[in-house]
């Protein structure tokens, strides 16, 4: 069987149909694109580049432009990755090197756990809790001592690009940490067995043992978690504040991309309707430039980390 | 194989059992449309099927402008919404329709400041102020000078607003419009508008959220919403000159307001009502129906429908915190009802 694999009807039908779901899975993402971009015509024909560098989005008046959306997108899931990678990367050494068997199982099994909310209920406790928490105290200390700096100008309402960071990056913290983990894992016990046998302390096994091996699956690792950042939705919309403005504090509201669809697609016909598919077509385009992106940079970081060891 | 046998007869004698089920329904009325009214209708539909057992409703709240695009590709057989709709949208419609309203709403002021009391006056002027951010503090002296006695905090003011496109924002925009050149020249009026100020809320709830969360916030809600939340509500100056409270009776007071100048077709807007008791911000949703039925089954069930709800319907409203639409107008609607025909016979 295992030799003549390729001639068995069996396989070749398995094999045939197994191509056709293959190709479906193709199919259906040129199709999603081409209907984006039949849709937004309309709006790509009567703005052109303008709807990415314009500031506008008037419904009544009927003038839209992406730029805060794009703006607010990019920024909060910047800020989600800066606040989730140091965080999930300690947690996964932690429980792999340091946490003593009792405490490796739940911490693992909660910080999963973290993956399977509904992002409505992220929103939900986002706008009870954690806006609350951080206007009161942080953002109002803060403003009070430091609100000289353009970062962090006041006034602290509470919904912000901030509120929306914060809150992406406890949501991406499980993807992030399991991968994580599992790039940990692949460190052969023998690499590390022999740092320390050369007389390094555990800080320095571990720094040139991720240094040397883990940062490509890191790297990949965090562009999973910024890919589900950049595109969530209803816990972004709850507390961003859904304002179309670009701020330069980020204790300011923002929009996101995924936000403004959400919100007004029910609602929207005619050329409004348009620009929010556009907008749509737009956040295509940012996730796939970036996963292009990551792949790229991924694959000069494994030849480069190959090469050193 | 003798297993898929018998699946397959599991399966052909579900369908038989489905297939006689319908058989033994006659009548499926589908409708689209508006989120606002949507308890309303549902409390309606189940009251109404109970009581005629021949009749099912199938209502999918997806938004007035979802329930336009739905009744003018004719997928279902009425559409709900809370604009009535533009010259430019009834000219894609295959025939002439009806707006028949159905109930009232009204939209208010909530606020949320520490030791002031329900009912701070408000003007239209001064809530243009506010949502155009000209008006930043709460104890700016055009408020102070209203609320004589009232200890006002020197806050900042956190507009809250909707952030998706809704009916509620319609209302309070055509308002804002109606009553401030300011506003009307600069932002207008729309189911979503380019706000000056604010934060938005997805939803009545979210901003009844922001506002609830948020010390020194104002904003708009259903007046539904402000009263299951017990929220701090503004009273306006009306256009007779009158401070009014959001409540039922001043939002029919605005339908009996406009009843004399009330059009034919009832597509009037409620804003800035006259009368001395109407509240300023209210407005009519509406069921949209073609005048003339494909189906005569369907659009007999549907008129007799309509019937019922504009009378015995009424007396459920103000249990769902709707507003009753006053009787000279419903008067007025139940001569519409007599318009709708099916091949050109009557159907009332």
């Amino acid at each position: 069987m295992a030799t003549r694999s390729g001639r068995n009807p069996k396989d070749l039908a398995f094999e045939k149909a197994s191509a056709f779901f293959a190709f479906v899975v193709l199919f259906l993402a040129a199709l999603l694109f081409a209907v984006l971009l039949r849709e937004s015509l309309p709006a790509l024909r009567k703005f052109g580049a303008r709807f990415l560098v314009s500031g506008t989005w008037d419904p009544v008046a009927d003038q839209f432009g992406a730029l805060p959306f794009i703006y607010g997108t990019l920024v909060s899931s910047f800020l989600a990755i800066l606040i989730a990678v140091p965080l999930s990367v300690g947690a996964a050494i932690f429980i792999d090197e340091f946490a003593p068997p009792w405490l490796k199982k739940p911490v693992s099994f909660l910080a999963e756990l973290l993956a399977a909310i509904p992002s409505v209920i992220y929103g939900l406790w986002g706008i009870f809790i954690l806006v609350p928490v951080l206007r009161d105290y942080l953002m109002k200390p803060v403003t009070k001592y430091l609100g000289w700096i353009p970062l962090f100008k006041g006034p602290a309402y509470g919904p912000s690009v901030l509120a929306a960071g914060v809150l992406l990056s406890i949501m991406i913290v499980p993807f992030i940490l399991s991968v994580s983990r599992e790039v940990l894992a692949t460190v052969p016990q023998r690499q590390k067995e022999a740092v320390l046998s050369l007389g390094g302390t555990r800080w320095e096994m571990l720094r040139i043992v991720i240094g040397q091996h883990c940062i490509p699956g890191i790297f990949g690792a965090t562009v999973l978690g910024l890919g589900r950042a950049l595109g969530e939705t209803m816990a972004v919309t709850m507390v961003i504040g859904n304002r179309p403005e670009i701020f330069l504090s980020v204790f300011q509201q923002g929009y996101s991309m995924a936000a403004v669809i959400a919100n007004e697609f029910n609602e929207a016909g005619g050329i409004q309707l348009s620009s929010l598919i556009l907008i749509g077509l737009l956040l295509f385009l940012v996730t796939f430039v970036v996963n292009l992106a990551a792949k790229w940079i991924l694959s000069k970081m494994v030849a480069h980390a190959s090469r050193g060891i | 194989m003798k297993k898929i046998h018998g699946v397959l007869a599991g399966i052909l004698a579900t369908l038989a059992v489905v297939s006689f089920a319908f058989a033994a329904d006659p009548l499926m009325i589908n409708g689209a449309g508006a989120t606002f009214p949507y308890p309303l209708y549902s409390k309606w539909f189940y009251e109404y099927s109970n009581a005629n057992p021949g009749v099912k409703f199938n209502y999918q709240s997806i938004g007035s402008g979802g329930g336009i695009k739905q009744i003018t590709a004719g997928t279902v057989d009425f559409g709900a919404t809370d604009a009535p709709m533009t010259e430019e949208e009834m000219g894609k419609l295959p025939g002439a329709i009806l707006h028949i309203p159905t109930a009232m709403g009204a939209v208010v002021v909530v606020y949320n400041l520490d030791k002031v009391e329900t009912g701070l006056k408000m003007t239209p002027d001064v809530l243009a102020g506010i949502f155009l951010g000209k008006i930043t503090k709460w104890n700016d002296p055009k408020i102070a000078e209203l609320n004589k006695g009232v200890t006002l905090p020197n806050a900042d003011i956190v507009v809250a607003h909707r952030s998706d496109g809704s009916g509620t924002t319609d209302i309070f925009t055509n308002y804002l419009s109606t009553v401030n050149t300011g506003w009307k020249t600069t932002v207008g009026a729309g189911k979503a508008v380019n706000w000056p100020v604010g934060l938005g809320g997805k939803g009545n709830e979210g901003v009844a959220g922001v506002v609830k969360q948020t010390p020194g916030a104002v904003g708009y809600v259903e007046l539904a919403y402000a009263k299951q939340n017990k929220m701090s509500v503004a009273s306006l100056r009306n256009r007779e000159g009158n401070f009014v409270m959001p409540t039922l009776e001043a939002t029919s007071a605005a339908a009996a307001g406009v009843e004399k100048s009330m059009p034919a077709d009832f597509r009037v807007s409620l804003v800035d009502a006259p009368g001395k008791d109407s509240w300023p911000i209210s407005g009519l949703t509406w069921l949209l129906v073609y005048k003339d039925q494909k189906d005569p089954a369907k659009g007999k069930a549907l008129v007799q429908f309509l019937k019922w709800a504009i009378r015995d319907g009424q007396k459920m409203e103000a249990a769902l915190d709707y507003a009753a639409i006053p009787t000279p107008v419903v008067e007025k609607i139940d001569k519409t009802l007599r318009l709708i025909t099916s091949g050109g016979k009557p159907l009332y």
